[in-house]
């Protein structure tokens, strides 16, 4: 098997969505199924910047992911200490 | 002008967490309870970081009181940017009563020993919702104190404090050192991400002890008792306009 130079940065990527799922509102386990069948699915991509693109859409993917935990956050204490 | 800011962080039941009260109204469950920084302390740990990266301060402090554990909380906060941690262990009997007027005469005797410029604190916790740190500790140091902090700026040696209060916004600009409170619309806190908590654990963390900053912990206030709020009561559907005037009338609304 040839060791990818991106394979590094698409662990990387892996782990971080992985630490960020374990907060998702439907549950650790339910994000972690669908997360890994997303990377499993282009296992086999080998064009670099394909990889990259794809490396592009999983950072976004953890940008949404902490800003939807900001927002639920958010929401919760507005709710609790500010009438409105 | 030491350039450098002592933050408050407090470990606390985590919002999302249902509060269960122990079976004897002594106190909230907490063993096995899944614990997080206060939020309102995350907004603080923010605004000390930005003040940093824009360099209108030197140095960053966490500083948390409490057992083992908070060494966690200080590590959060460390990944988001703050440079060193305090913890200031406090453990079994005296951590049960410690409350706002023992943290801040930790956090006055922390700031008078880092000789700190500012001390940002969140306005209140979301486990006792106190809010009295802030403003005890700017009492025992004889500070100035921007409370409720929705926006802060730097001008010189005095800082510009809006303050959310009732029914409005007030502007205040206070000398230095000061102390400042987080509201929740100070800022949106940043994510601790997973290679900032890594690069985290390299940062020290300093091990203090309140006899050591010569902080007696004797609390005067007693819990008697703590009690779930009262069951919201079930609603009803009614068929018709009379039955719901009925309905009204037997409860005495109308």
């Amino acid at each position: 098997m040839m060791a990818n130079p991106l394979r590094a940065e698409v662990v990387r990527l892996y782990k971080n969505l992985l630490y960020l799922g374990r907060e998702y509102p439907k549950g650790g386990d339910y994000f972690r199924d669908r997360l890994k069948a997303a990377f499993t699915k282009n296992k086999s991509v080998q064009d670099p910047e394909q990889i990259k693109a794809m490396i592009a859409r999983g950072e976004y993917v953890a940008r949404e992911l902490e800003a939807l935990y900001y927002l639920r956050k958010y929401r919760a204490l507005k709710k609790r200490y500010y009438e409105e | 002008m030491s350039g450098r800011v002592l933050v408050g962080v407090k470990r606390v039941i985590d919002y999302a967490v249902k509060i269960r009260v122990k079976p004897d109204n002594s106190a909230v469950v907490t063993d096995g309870v899944k614990h997080s920084m206060n939020p309102f302390c995350e907004i603080a740990v923010e605004e000390a970081v930005k003040l940093k990266e824009k360099k209108l301060v030197k140095e960053v402090v966490a500083v948390s009181c409490g057992p083992q554990q908070s060494q966690e909380t200080i590590r959060t906060a460390l990944a988001m940017g703050a440079d060193r941690g305090i913890h200031v262990e406090v453990s079994g009997k005296d951590y049960e009563s410690l409350g706002p007027l023992q943290v801040s005469k930790i956090m006055a005797a922390l700031a008078k020993k880092e000789e700190a410029q500012f001390i940002i604190l969140g306005k209140q916790a979301i486990d006792d919702d106190c809010n009295q740190t802030g403003q005890m500790t700017a009492a025992l140091l004889d500070w100035p104190q921007g409370t409720f902090a929705s926006e802060v700026s730097l001008e010189g040696d005095k800082v510009m404090v809006v303050r959310e209060i009732d029914g409005g916004l007030e502007t205040i600009r206070i000398n230095t050192p000061a102390v400042l409170t987080a509201d929740l619309r100070l800022n949106t806190p940043r994510y601790a991400t997973l290679p900032n908590i890594m690069k985290a654990k390299k940062k020290k963390i300093a091990n203090v002890k309140p006899a050591d900053l010569g902080v007696d912990l004797t609390s005067r206030l007693e819990v008697l008792r703590v009690e779930e709020p009262p069951q919201r009561q079930a609603g009803m559907k009614v068929e018709t306009v009379e039955d719901l005037v009925a309905k009204l009338r037997d409860a005495g609304k109308v």
